[in-house]
């Protein structure tokens, strides 16, 4: 089934052109890696995805909902984790869970059952009473991972959700998206290739806004004369 | 609507009880407290003035509003920039008009919360005489209304920088030139040169020819539509701004 079907998008900023004519199909269990060297459009892509930024042309339909007519019905089945993980630093981890669950539009007691399943999930149950300011990066992260997951969103889109963890921290998150990939659909940016190779069956490389490659994730680990890392810094040259 | 105020109230709880996770909320009732009461004492001369109202209170409000909202309402989006959590709220199903009017509304009452903690000096001028608590109570309900001026025009500027210092600056100044739009010197300085439909436009702008009304116990038609259609005049930019400046 399609979650997600993005037609010829197009942002620029003043002169810079910063997407061009990327297109995105998204299906039910497809973890779609994104990759691409700084500055190539991956969060500007991903913004305009979830609805933050407008594309200048072109469509996003998310199952079936035209984005730009109506974005709240649209906005409502997205889970999304900003760059950096960005969150209200003065909150708890379980008020700043509850406050998004209630924006998303959860009631009540489904609510608490959700929040009771991130908090064990994500491994949050420890430190769900402190302030988000005081926590880790690691935590602050995984915190930012909750606040995507607490609707059960379809479509979860995931701006470098490893970037700054440590090896072990990296391996669980991992875990955690393929764990939950079955049902819904995943784009995650991202610069590990590693990180695409484990996680990602579908593998689309762009730089300086447009798109390089698009393949199954299998189709190129098949080619054994070149790896994802040759490909990779061959095309983004 | 139901599900529109539904959402507009969990961003005013947010942010009003955002006010008091910090010691912000504790640090800005005090100061507000000691300043309306101390200038209303010993630069009002509230005793010596012999008279049974509330004058010397509220004549300082505009001064001190000046300072004090740009204060409280300079983090309002300033601080959702710089952090980035303006990319998670506005990718949350939730639509402009009920982010702005939340935060906005919180501080709001937020001001109320401050103005209501001066009622002992309300029941000291009963015990002291007889006052016209009808002219007090609308001097009350007009200082929150023109506290609510103050803050919508600082909401609108905060969203403008990521720097809450520069938001609470620009704020300061501007709500100083819709303070002093009223005042005698400027006026008259205006005067001397312009056509008198010029200095009475300027005039009408200001926000003290309009509580100075109002502290007489005049809350009329006119004086209530301009605080209200400024605040809102205010909120609407507000709305396009954060359509325009989201992502800068």
């Amino acid at each position: 089934m399609n979650l997600l079907e993005a037609k010829n998008l197009y942002k620029s900023f003043g002169n810079i052109n910063a997407v061009s004519d990327i297109s995105i199909s998204l299906n039910v269990g497809e973890v779609i890696g994104f990759l691409g060297p700084n500055g190539a459009g991956k969060s500007t892509t991903m913004k305009m995805l979830t609805g933050f930024l407008e594309a200048d042309s072109g469509s996003i339909e998310i199952k079936k909902i035209d984005l730009s007519k109506d974005p709240i019905n649209a906005k409502s089945i997205i889970g999304y984790l900003p760059e950096g993980a960005p969150s209200y630093s003065d909150m708890t981890v379980k008020s700043f869970l509850y406050f998004v669950g209630k924006m998303r539009g959860l009631k009540d007691e489904l609510l608490e059952k959700r929040l009771e399943i991130m908090l064990k999930d994500i491994n949050l149950s420890e430190v769900q009473n402190q302030i988000i300011e005081t926590l880790s990066k690691g935590y602050k992260r995984r915190v930012g991972i909750a606040q995507a997951l607490i609707h059960d969103p379809d479509i979860l889109i995931l701006d470098e959700p490893t970037d700054g963890l440590d090896p072990n921290q990296k391996f669980e998150m991992r875990k955690l998206i393929k764990s939950i990939s079955k049902n819904k659909g995943i784009i995650i940016s991202t610069h590990i290739l590693e990180e695409v190779e484990a996680v990602c069956s579908r593998t689309i490389i762009i730089s300086s806004g447009k798109v390089l490659l698009n393949k199954e994730t299998k189709d190129i680990l098949k080619n054994k004369k070149e790896n994802l890392d040759s490909i990779f810094r061959k095309i983004t040259k | 609507m139901k599900l529109y105020i539904e959402k507009l109230m969990i961003i005013f709880n947010r942010e009003f009880t955002g006010y008091f996770r910090t010691p912000l909320a504790s640090i800005f009732l005090l100061v507000f407290l000691a300043l309306s009461t101390g200038m209303t004492f010993f630069m009002g001369q509230f005793f010596q003035r012999g008279q049974a109202d509330l004058n010397s209170f509220f004549v300082w409000h505009p001064w001190l509003f000046l300072i004090l909202m740009p204060a409280i309402g300079m983090r309002l989006w300033a601080e959702e920039r710089k952090s980035g959590t303006i990319e998670l709220l506005m990718t949350l199903p939730v639509t402009n008009s009920q982010l702005v009017l939340g935060k906005f509304l919180a501080s709001w009452f937020f001001t109320l919360l401050a103005i209501i903690m001066t009622i002992p000096i309300w029941i000291t001028v009963n015990y002291l005489g007889e006052p016209d608590n009808g002219v007090i109570f609308i001097s009350y309900l007009g200082s929150w209304l023109m506290a609510g001026c103050f803050l919508s025009l600082t909401s609108c500027l905060s969203m403008l920088t990521k720097n809450q210092v520069i938001a609470f600056i620009v704020s300061t100044i501007s709500c100083f030139i819709m303070v002093m739009a009223g005042f005698g010197l400027v006026l008259a300085s205006v005067r001397s040169w312009a056509p008198l439909w010029f200095t009475e436009a300027i005039q009408s702008f200001s926000f003290l020819s309009h509580f100075k009304r109002i502290q007489y116990g005049v809350l009329d038609l006119t004086t209530f539509i301009f605080f209200i259609s400024m605040i809102m005049i205010c909120i609407s930019i507000n709305i396009f701004l954060v359509q325009l400046k989201k992502a800068d």
